[in-house]
């Protein structure tokens, strides 16, 4: 089973600790989350996973291989990355937007049949296929959002992992895209997510890592992971967690101090 | 993921119109040569086509070529549609360098001196603008730096006029600085065709990483991108077509803006799609413009970078009216 880690990582942006000595291991087949409060250094530690960012010190890597030292073209094969809303340059269509999720596959002759069966299966996991032939700039945030995650599923990566994924779909579409996370887990892929709404990851993820300043601040199974204590020395927060009708409730209650 | 047999049809329309221009580019002029004397190498006006006409044609057709590919690769790197060579100071930094040749008295003689100034001034261009831009490459700080860029080679362009050594060294200058394909010689053709063919292979291939960089830098390379080597093939690419073409022909703008920018709805916007349209609809633009300065009646012929700079001031302004509505 394939295994994707960080060992000892400490990363500093413009002089200042983004993270410190953060190590991780994660094991394909399950969700993760990753939550903290802004500047905890989520999207931070998902570059250096993803092998688009050299640590200080320490190191990402993939199946026992330094991720830094793999060629970019393997990498990108194994390990699907979704930045936060990333630019859209072109007013492109849905299905080239895609089909660029196969990038790392093209050889000199461009795209083969399988590659365009690829883009069509990614485009239906994700349901995006009724607008296939729509320009992006014509698409909503939510619909945008899903076709990013059909461009990073094209690639058929063994790991995904998806910064702020959720951001501005719906409640419905939200759901939707979590089934689909947990779809590719049961598949056996490996998916790490950051995400804002403390809920959604209880519900979603298998596991929960709780980022505070560039350190792990808790870790393990949702209900572990995310306690009132823990929510009140991160985010500074009065938190109540209760059981609700879909899995755990995270309620803010109130500001501390 | 794409639809292969537009593309190719708008490639052949695109080749079709080049072909029927190269035709009349050939037929136009001053004076009329029957049919019947293109065959006849004893008719003196043979001559007038094959000897005169012909590397004009072939060379309007690989500086077109250049300039339109040129112009659709540095639209797909930034990401901004109103990038080219010229709006962004590459091609004033090629002038600047073949200037320079020309002033210490060397470009003169010897026609590959002025070239490898022209490119050797490019290459620094595209390097400064890429360490100006720097990695927050936004549509503005590309602007801004093809101003500086721009500015620095006005200013020494004007300092070797101003001590240019003798009037014929500042008329030499200032003729060929206003772009022209008038009375190039088949040692133009010879030295320039094979750079930019060059030049245009290396552009081609950043086609893929172009596609890629539509999602931005982080997203190209999470794809697997090497934007390290896309940079090198880009400048190098940038440096050999808009050096070369401005080294045999001088400055001719626009041509770099318009065409890819007319052309980009036809091939779904993919910007790696556009560089081999943009390569053919720039070099028809290029012969179009030329047939037209030949033909326009006047004492002295217009020159085609004064001609392409007419066409294209009042299009950039439409573009950036447009980008202004899009964005507001």
């Amino acid at each position: 089973m394939s295994t994707l880690g960080l060992a000892g990582v400490h990363v500093s942006l413009g002089g200042a600790p983004v993270l410190r000595d953060v190590s991780l291991a994660f094991a394909a087949g399950s969700v993760t989350a990753v939550v903290g409060p802004n500047g905890a250094g989520k999207t931070t530690l998902l570059s250096c996973l993803a092998g688009l960012r050299a640590p200080g010190r320490g190191a990402a890597s993939l199946d026992g291989e330094p991720v830094l030292t793999i060629p970019s073209r393997r990498r990108a094969r194994r390990i699907g990355y979704l930045e936060q809303s990333p630019e859209i340059a072109w007013a492109v269509d849905v299905r080239t937007l895609t089909g660029l999720g196969r990038t790392p596959y093209l050889g000199a002759l461009g795209p083969t049949a399988e590659d365009c069966a690829a883009v069509e299966a990614a485009m239906a996991q994700a349901a995006v296929q009724d607008f296939a032939d729509r320009s992006v700039a014509s698409l909503s945030g939510g619909e945008r959002g899903r076709v990013l995650i059909a461009r990073a599923l094209a690639g058929d990566p063994a790991w995904l992992l998806a910064d702020e994924p959720l951001a501005g779909l719906d409640p419905g579409h939200q759901l939707d895209a979590a089934a689909l996370f947990r779809r590719l887990a049961v598949e056996g892929r490996g998916v790490v997510v950051t995400l804002h709404d403390l809920t959604l990851a209880a519900r979603m993820a298998d596991r929960v890592v709780v980022l505070s300043a560039g350190a792990v601040a808790a870790d393990g199974p949702p209900r572990q992971a995310l306690t009132p204590e823990v929510l009140a020395r991160v985010y500074g927060v009065e938190a109540r967690l209760s059981e609700g009708a879909a899995g755990l409730l995270v309620e803010i209650s109130g500001r501390l101090g | 993921m794409t639809r292969p047999l537009p593309r190719l049809l708008l490639i052949a329309g695109l080749v079709a119109a080049m072909l029927l221009l190269v035709g009349l580019s050939l037929m136009a002029g001053r004076v009329r040569v029957p049919f019947s004397a293109w065959t006849d190498t004893a008719d003196p006006r043979w001559a007038i086509i094959f000897a005169l006409r012909l590397p004009r044609t072939l060379l309007g057709l690989a500086v077109g070529a250049a300039l339109g590919m040129s112009g659709a690769a540095m639209q797909g790197y930034t990401r901004n549609p109103l990038a080219d060579p010229g709006v962004l100071g590459v091609s004033a930094m090629a002038a600047f360098g073949a200037v320079m040749t020309l002033y210490l008295g060397a470009g003169a003689s010897q026609n590959w001196v002025t070239a490898g100034g022209a490119m050797a001034g490019a290459l620094a261009g595209v390097a400064m603008l890429m360490a100006l831009s720097g990695r927050a490459s936004s549509t503005l700080t590309f602007i801004l730096a093809g101003v500086v860029l721009n500015t620095v080679a006005a200013a020494g362009v004007s300092l070797a006029l101003s001590l240019a050594p003798s009037p014929w060294a500042v008329s030499l200058i200032v003729n060929w600085l206003m772009g022209s394909l008038a009375d190039r010689s088949v040692e133009d053709l010879r030295l320039a065709a094979p750079l930019i063919a060059l030049g245009c292979g290396l552009l081609l291939l950043t086609a893929r990483a172009l596609d890629a960089l539509t999602l931005g830098e982080t997203g190209a390379r999470s794809l697997g991108v090497n934007l390290a080597a896309t940079r090198w093939l880009l400048a190098v690419g940038l440096a050999l077509t808009a050096g070369a073409s401005v080294a045999v022909t001088g400055v001719i703008g626009f041509v770099g803006l318009v065409t890819p920018h007319m052309l980009r709805p036809f091939v779904g916007a993919r910007p790696g799609a556009l560089l081999i349209p943009s390569a053919v609809g720039g070099a028809a633009l290029v012969l179009a413009a030329d047939i037209a300065v030949r033909m326009t009646p006047s004492a002295g012929e217009v020159k085609l970078g004064v001609a392409m700079a007419a066409l294209g001031g009042p299009f950039f302004l439409v573009l950036l009216l447009s980008m202004r509505r899009r964005m507001a």
